[in-house]
């Protein structure tokens, strides 16, 4: 049986999903840009999709244009805002360290065509500091973008507020929605927010299908030119079948929520936590003392090293993630744990748990044993892990000698 | 998973590591790798008349980094010193059927902890002569 908990980086497309869209695939295949009945019955069912997605977000449904997921709908908002009138006068755009690589090599572009990007620091347990936000907002910002949650500590961010500055200033609030839609209640028009993201595939929905939230009113400028779809803002033939699926799954993924799913979901992460903790010394839960969305687990195992550590857990079936999936493929260790002050040793040693809808607490219990196991076997061959039971030291002042020897080896680079 | 494709060897090096462990009575430790970066090696070896005899590892790191130290203990025993510094990085990473390029480094880890399980062992046996 294999045991998936990698529910941030996708999930499963549901079966109710799924039948919902083959239709859009087998038999209405018209373009909904046509005038005869074929196209206009595909238009009508986007339609309807639209203002699903836009009443479960709780806005209008002309203020929702699709896109191809998450990264188009954060690109869309920050290469859109930063190509409108207003940003002649405004000239700096905030952002958080912990953001979606889209968000943050976009800020990065930014800078080069000659805006003034402040990231904001998170405090050690991964939120996002008000005292920054509140220096770093004034009447010369363009946009701050802020995530609700973070995809790899599940840390929720205080958007209300950095967003009520951003109002006080003049400024457009955009929030990254995609790992807190389904897991926490949102509410756009509660945080606040003239612009924000979400994405179809980490609600159960199918790949490369979401949609950008833009408030009336702001006219972003668009990244592709063609056609009149999307009111042009997003031009290109619809993906029908994407964009049905996601909005039915939209619609599962919050009755869910009123059903007590993620309640369910929430008392299984604990168990997990709590498990290990009881299992394994020597580890850090990574945003434990602040709070998260209730499917995500982040752990840090001393003298240990992730990739190692997930591939082994993969070899028995259990499917984990180290750092965010977009960065491994990379050697540097994630940009969120070293944005919590965390020594680069410590984040090489990092696994991501996410639950979903479907995990038992068989299915938890088991993976608390394999990951002790595993931890046990590759500890038994990490140098670092010898040098430390010779030394006599505990794991608190460990921690402490390492973080000053990364601070040091940081200098010398 | 992680966006690397292994061989299945070393695959095979990561999941059932030859030599792994501590060699109590080794002529020469070396020690390499920074754990910042994510990687530190340990190699032991056991000496005999300028033959090596016995080696072994422990590793701290990726798939990659422990397949290349377990396969460089393999590569090493039988061997005199000379002909082990002859062992490059890039014949350990041919020995486990090629690493990924982003994991090149892994190789040229496991180079530098012979080299310097060698010197080891010749500091301490100037010492000894002295």
């Amino acid at each position: 049986m294999s045991v998936y908990l990698d529910h941030n980086a996708t999930t499963p497309v549901r079966e109710e999903v799924l039948e919902t869209m083959l239709p859009y695939l087998r038999t209405f295949f018209g373009n909904p840009s046509s005038v005869h009945s074929v196209g206009r019955q595909v238009r009508q069912a986007i339609e309807e999709a639209r203002a699903t997605v836009a009443s479960g977000l709780g806005v209008r449904a002309r203020d929702i244009y699709f896109t191809s997921g998450g990264t188009e709908a954060n690109v869309m908002v920050l290469m859109g805002a930063t190509g409108t009138k207003q940003a002649e006068q405004r000239r700096r755009i905030v952002i958080s360290s912990v953001e979606h690589p889209s968000v943050l090599h976009s800020a990065k572009e930014l800078e080069k065509r000659g805006f003034e990007v402040i990231s904001l620091p998170v405090d050690e347990r991964g939120v996002v500091s008000l005292d920054h936000a509140r220096q770093a907002i004034d009447d010369r910002t363009l946009l701050v973008s802020v995530m609700l949650a973070n995809n790899e500590t599940g840390v929720i961010q205080p958007v209300a507020e950095i967003s009520s500055m951003a109002r006080a200033h003049g400024a457009w609030m955009h929030s990254d929605l995609v790992q807190a839609l389904g897991k926490i209640p949102v509410d756009v028009k509660g945080l606040g927010l003239d612009m924000a993201t979400v994405s179809s595939h980490k609600i159960y929905g199918p790949k490369a299908v979401g949609a950008v939230y833009v408030r009336g009113g702001i006219r972003l400028r668009p990244l592709l030119y063609g056609g009149h779809q999307e009111h042009r803002v997003r031009p290109g033939t619809e993906n029908p079948a994407g964009i049905i699926g996601f909005a039915r799954a939209m619609e599962l993924v919050l009755s869910d929520m009123d059903q007590g799913v993620m309640d369910r979901v929430e008392e299984l992460r604990d168990m997990l936590e709590q498990e290990i903790l009881k299992r394994i010394p020597h580890i850090r839960i990574n945003g434990g003392g602040a709070s998260r969305v209730p499917n995500t687990l982040n752990v840090t195992f001393g003298f240990v090293e992730g990739e190692g550590l997930a591939l082994m857990l993969d070899a028995q079936a259990i499917a984990v993630s180290t750092g965010s999936a977009c960065s491994s493929g990379t050697l540097e260790p994630s940009h969120v744990l070293i944005a919590m002050g965390m020594p680069h040793e410590l984040a090489h040693g990092s696994i991501r748990f996410s639950l979903g809808r479907m995990n038992t607490s068989e299915e938890i219990m088991e993976t608390a044993q394999k990951v002790a196991r595993v931890v046990e076997q590759l500890r038994s061959m990490s140098p670092l892990y010898e040098d430390f039971t010779k030394s006599g030291m505990d794991f608190g002042s460990y921690l402490v000698k390492v973080g000053s020897d990364d601070e040091k080896s940081a200098m010398e680079e | 998973m992680a966006g690397f494709d292994y061989s299945p060897k070393v695959m095979d090096y990561f999941m059932n590591p030859r030599n792994m462990g501590e060699l109590e009575d080794a002529d020469g430790v070396g020690t390499v790798g920074n754990p910042t970066c994510g990687d530190v090696m340990r190699l032991y070896l056991k000496i005999e008349d300028g033959t090596i005899v016995d080696a072994r590892f422990k590793t701290f790191g990726c798939a990659a980094a422990i397949a290349t130290s377990s396969m460089v203990t393999e590569m090493v025993v039988g061997r005199t010193i000379s002909e082990a510094l002859e062992i490059s990085n890039k014949a350990v990473a041919e020995a486990l059927d090629g690493l990924p390029p982003v994991k090149m480094h892994c190789s040229v880890l496991a180079e530098e902890a012979l080299v310097a399980a060698i010197e080891d062992y010749h500091e301490r046996s100037d010492g000894r002569d002295k």
